[in-house]
């Protein structure tokens, strides 16, 4: 594999891949959670959550880049207090690649765990509580396991959106190599470069692959979801 | 222990308003449908809340809306029937029989897992998922999973109601067998006569959110002014009776108090008791020891009250022996015989309409 790519690519795909992973792993708890107080919650600003929640997937890219420049940038609002706090810099590192391939598949993931959520009788839970069970247990045993392929599905669906994230993230982050040059931006530059179509050539296999691969997966999994919550 | 209920809640249409008691044993909640029986289930489970009044199990309150006490779902200690059963799916039908076993407390007496399986004969399903069980199956894991919970009190919502008739007649015995072996205080939901008749020790009669009537069941069930209730054709009375003899010509000889009644063979032994159920269509009364009639139960009383129907029909209580009958005649045949309160009067029930499906064991 490493000899089929060369360096530059294979650093790309590995990037990708670490970004990608790191952006679905951290974001996935906060995604269940959304869907769920989405599908089963009532509370002021359920809307606007909601509505907060879809913007990535509505607004141009470029802009969601933008506006997370203009708040997680080294002056920004919640930039410079994470940096003070914690020493986290977004701008122009990996970190911040991973930041906007969250944001911008997280549509995507609470969508898909929404959807399992709602498919899953409340009346199961409660059941469940009558037995004793306390809330959080519930959750854990009845309510998770019920829904857990919609979220295996809603993670890799939002996995392939984060390997494909191009507009925020190069307006976020740039496009520099080994450090926030993901997949999507290093086609990008082959592509600007004379004789580089080989090598965009290679990588967009490689885009392919994982895209197919990924849909195939949550395809699989989606179909046992029903099975599962039927109960046979 | 016995539970208290007196609460108050709005409904679509009319307010719930109700109190009552239930005494150690089934206490059954019968009513129409939309009377605001799985209201009140409900709010004794804790997964409604009463805009007004309180809940009390033997002493402990569970929902008090002036001290504003209402403690969790989660740590009311009750077992829940529910009528379309809701075992988790993606458990095997032993984990879904042990799901709420950790929550009972250390000391909590009740049965444990191979108990239960005997007792609802689930033995050989416990591997099984859910998905793999008949309705009946379902419902008798239901039950297990609320018994092996050790709750305080059974609540059961019409658990019969999503089930045929030899699905209903596989599960009744072994809620007979609860009754009668778990100790524990059952408030039980339905709206058909049949299975209160068959299992419950004490009735509230709902009505568009109003206990229209309350007390002991034989009371209650044989109370003329509950025909209307209960419908004409169900009325009837339920009587407690030992099994006296079984005679060779395929009948068994029952006592109950006023006198002996024959029935079709009864699989049980002499000894035993058992409740019959006579409906009040099936009585017919005569001011004279009828003689020439092909009918063999023939039981001597005095009449209690007379009660007028909306049409040509009558009520008509009789006392005999200790228990009561209800009889369904004509006003014209009431006035012919003129019946009034204290009249002697045999009341002829025919063998035959005392059918084998009305018999528990009891």
């Amino acid at each position: 594999m490493t000899d089929w790519l060369g360096p530059d690519e294979w650093q790309a795909v590995a990037l990708s891949l670490k970004v990608s992973l790191w952006a679905i792993g951290l974001s996935l708890p906060a995604g269940i959670l959304a869907a769920y107080a989405l599908a089963r919650w009532s509370f002021p600003g359920k809307q606007l959550l909601n509505g907060i929640i879809h913007l990535p997937l509505i607004l141009p890219p470029v802009v969601t880049g933008y506006l997370l420049l203009l708040s997680f940038g080294r002056r920004g609002p919640v930039g410079s207090l994470l940096y003070d706090w914690f020493g986290l810099i977004f701008a122009f590192r990996w970190t911040g690649a991973a930041l906007a391939a969250a944001i911008m598949a997280f549509p995507l993931m609470v969508r898909s765990i929404r959807l399992a959520v709602e498919s899953v009788d409340p009346k199961l839970e409660q059941a469940a509580s009558t037995l004793g069970a306390p809330r959080l247990w519930v959750f854990f045993t009845v309510t998770l396991p019920l829904i857990l392929p919609g979220v295996i599905a809603g993670a890799i669906l939002g996995f392939a959106k984060a390997m494909g994230e191009f507009g925020a993230t190069i307006t976020f982050v740039s496009n520099i190599p080994g450090q926030t040059q993901t997949l999507p931006s290093a086609i990008y530059t082959f592509l600007q470069v004379p004789g580089g179509e080989t090598q965009a050539m290679r990588l967009v296999l490689v885009s392919v692959t994982v895209a197919m691969a990924a849909l195939a997966i949550s395809e699989v999994l989606a179909r046992r979801a029903a099975r599962r919550v039927s109960g046979a | 222990m016995s539970l208290t209920v007196d609460i108050a809640h709005p409904l679509a249409g009319f307010d719930l308003n109700v109190a009552f008691e239930a005494p150690e044993g089934v206490t059954a909640l019968f009513g129409r449908s939309g009377a605001g029986k799985t209201t009140v289930i409900n709010a004794v489970a804790g997964l409604l809340k009463p805009e007004r009044g309180r809940i009390l199990l033997g002493g402990e309150t569970l929902f008090d809306a002036t001290t504003r006490v209402n403690l969790p779902v989660h740590r009311r200690r009750l077992g829940y029937v529910f009528q379309d059963g809701r075992l988790f799916p993606h458990l095997s039908v032993k984990q879904n029989l042990m799901y709420g076993r950790r929550f009972a407390p250390r000391g909590a007496k009740g049965p444990d897992l191979a108990e239960v399986a005997d007792l609802l004969g689930l033995s050989t399903l416990l591997e099984r998922r859910p998905g793999a069980l008949s309705g009946g199956e379902k419902q008798r894991v239901a039950i297990g999973r609320a018994l092996l919970s050790r709750p305080r009190l059974l609540l059961m919502d019409e658990p019969l109601a999503a089930l045929d008739a030899a699905r209903k007649d596989e599960i009744l015995p072994y809620l007979e067998r609860l009754r009668d072996r778990a100790g524990l205080p059952i408030l039980y939901v339905s709206h058909s006569v049949a299975e209160v008749a068959r299992l419950a020790t004490s009735v509230v009669v709902l009505e568009a959110g109003q206990v229209v009537r309350a007390g002991p069941a034989e009371q209650v069930l044989s109370d003329p002014g509950m025909v209307h209730q209960i419908g004409l054709r169900e009325a009837g009375a339920v009587l407690t009776a030992r099994i006296a003899a079984h005679h060779g010509d395929g009948l068994s000889e029952l006592q109950v108090s006023g006198g002996r009644l024959f029935l079709p063979h009864l699989d049980q032994p002499v000894g035993a008791q058992t409740r019959v159920r006579i409906l009040a269509q099936d009585v017919m009364l005569a001011t004279e020891a009828p003689r020439g009639v092909s009918a063999l139960n023939i039981l001597e009383g005095e009449v209690v009250t007379l009660r007028d129907g909306s049409g040509p029909g009558a009520i008509v209580q009789l006392r005999c022996g200790g228990d009561l009958l209800l009889s369904r005649i004509t006003r014209r045949s009431a006035e012919v015989l003129r019946l009034a309160p204290g009249t002697r009067i045999f009341a002829v029930v025919k063998t035959v309409s005392i059918a084998r499906s009305d018999v528990g064991a009891g």
